[in-house]
């Protein structure tokens, strides 16, 4: 069954689509991810124009981040508190990210450094999780569980200006979580998602979260960004396809519903070797993107003025 | 089929008839056009379309002893269109360069009664731009080879379905009746898609004619595509409560799913 955008000006297919924000949608709900940088290519494949699947997709992540967010609020695993203070700092770096963004265009070969970004990113990002993840799972395996969760203390929790976060149990200083805010939301604006790959790690690793409610934390933090990006994108480049995002969504508070479900059930060291992989699967495609002699040396760009 | 065969057979009569009245010009042919459809309606299930194009030649004279061949093109609105060439620096492969082609048709197809070289003479294909290379046109680019990015984009939008040069694709019977089908892919911009019908003889042209064909959205779709251009606020807005609906929607629905 094919579908017509009227943004994208393309003809797709229905479940295609749907298919497309089913998995999205599952990961949302599994990690806290937004799955924007999951999504965006995939749109690339089915056909769609970047600059539309770019900005549908910010669409179609406030949709599954807020199904997802509604579950985890039930289950009382949002701190909204560190959530506000994460938003603060996100709104401010987004504006900063799209000045970036704005200037690195003015000087050209902004494409190369996003995708640059995407595989430096990606990489680290991915390969760090997967280590401590794989020590966490052999540690736990070794059967000395410890009885207590192991509390980081670290250089961040030495900071000025304390305040209580009860629901993540911790006394730190606002300041680490805003600077971790703005800093997504300048990564977010420049790679064109929502962030959640970066934050759910700083979270853990940075701020010392407990696993359980940074997914949650996350996803509140993604919703209000990604809304906010997806009015930017509608004023301006009018790149928003509603047709494409509704059929994305169909696909993708589904597949939340579902990853909330799994990813309850399963632990958390597993969850995160998962989602190192994915991360390292996607920088290794973009690696080779950039490392191999591509079939087609020439591309077209958008349309010229 | 069915439908279109009495407007062809309406075009002809009024063809002859009006040729009859004039009746002067006696070497003159002229073409007689019909189209099965002057306008392309876009719906949510678009999914592409087909045009028949078909005709008649009208004359006073003997038909002469070559051959009457026919050259049919189908152009959608021309863009300026940016392409960029990649190149490997420091290891890793960039758009080292970028071209601007002046101007390029978003579809092109071209439908012969023959091959191009037999039909169309070089200088009558540069009068007219028929063939798909002269329907791109490209001045002033300062790249060390802007012809291989004209190639370029060319070969890119065939593999695309949206050019097409369609040899031998144009039946003409007796020397007077022709017609053709194309093809219009589902990836189609709006716009006013240009027609035109060339007969020539000998390669010359012997006789032009244009129509336009109206692609448009209608329905659902025009009424977003409006609505994301004028109204951008009211529309970037309408997306995110329908996200936010979406959302909640699927969360309450599947707490009642599980009692």
């Amino acid at each position: 069954m094919q579908i017509y955008l009227p943004i994208a000006e393309v003809s797709v297919n229905f479940f295609t689509l749907l298919g497309i924000g089913g998995i999205v949608g599952i990961l949302s709900g599994m990690f806290g991810v937004g799955g924007g940088f999951l999504i965006t290519p995939l749109l690339f494949f089915a056909g769609i124009p970047p600059a539309v699947a770019v900005a549908t997709s910010a669409n179609q992540i406030v949709a599954s981040s807020f199904s997802g967010l509604l579950a985890h609020l039930r289950r009382k695993t949002v701190d909204i508190r560190m959530g506000v203070i994460l938003l603060v700092g996100g709104l401010i770096g987004s504006g900063l990210g799209v000045l970036v963004f704005n200037w690195l265009r003015a000087l050209g070969q902004v494409d190369l450094l996003v995708r640059l970004c995407y595989v430096i990113f990606l990489g680290i990002v991915g390969a760090l999780m997967l280590a401590e993840s794989l020590r966490a799972i052999r540690r736990a395996r070794g059967g000395r569980v410890p009885s207590k969760p192991r509390r980081q203390r670290n250089w961040v929790h030495t900071w000025p200006l304390k305040m209580r976060f009860r629901t993540s149990q911790l006394y730190i200083s606002a300041i680490p979580p805003l600077l971790v805010g703005l800093a997504v939301g300048v990564l977010a604006a420049i790679m064109g998602v929502g962030g959640g790959f970066i934050m759910v790690p700083a979270m853990i690793y940075l701020l010392g979260m407990p696993t359980k409610v940074v997914v949650g934390t996350s996803l509140f933090q993604i919703m209000f960004v990604t809304a906010f990006t997806t009015l930017l994108h509608a004023t301006t480049n009018h790149t928003v396809d509603l047709m494409l995002a509704l059929v994305l969504i169909i696909g993708g508070v589904i597949g939340a519903q579902f990853g909330t479900q799994i990813g309850l059930r399963m632990k958390a060291e597993q969850l995160r070797v998962l989602l190192a992989s994915l991360v390292l699967l996607v920088c290794g495609k973009l690696a080779f993107d950039l490392l191999l002699r591509p079939a087609e040396l020439f591309v077209i760009g958008g349309v010229g003025g | 089929m069915s439908r279109t065969l009495p407007i062809w057979a309406v075009c002809l009569g009024l063809g002859l008839g009006l040729g009859a009245l004039i009746g002067t010009a006696s070497a003159r042919e002229d073409v007689v056009l019909g189209l099965s459809q002057n306008r392309v309606q876009i719906n949510a299930n678009f999914d592409g379309s087909e045009i028949l194009i078909f005709g008649a030649v009208k004359r006073e004279a003997q038909i002469p002893a070559t051959p009457l061949e026919a050259v049919i093109t189908v152009a959608g609105p021309s863009a300026p269109v940016v392409v960029h060439r990649k190149a490997r620096r420091v290891g890793i492969w960039v758009n080292a360069e970028t071209v601007q082609i002046d101007s390029a048709p978003s579809f092109y197809a071209v439908a012969t009664t023959g091959a191009m070289h037999s039909v169309l003479s070089y200088t009558e294909d540069l009068r007219h731009a028929i063939t798909v290379p002269r329907a791109v046109r490209s001045v002033g680019a300062e790249a060390e080879d802007p012809a291989s990015y004209t190639e370029a984009l060319i070969r890119i939008r065939e593999a695309d379905g949206l050019y097409a040069t369609l040899e031998n694709a144009v039946v003409m019977e007796q020397q007077t009746l022709f017609r053709t089908r194309i093809a219009l892919p589902s990836n189609l911009t709006e716009g006013g898609y240009q027609v035109r019908v060339f007969l020539t003889r000998d390669r010359q042209v012997v006789s032009q004619l244009d129509t336009i064909i109206d692609v448009r959205k209608v329905g659902l779709e025009r009424w977003l595509f409006a609505l994301a251009q004028d109204q951008s606020l009211i529309y970037g807005l309408l997306s995110l409560v329908l996200a936010v609906l979406a959302g909640w929607g699927a969360s309450a629905g599947f707490r009642l799913l599980r009692g």
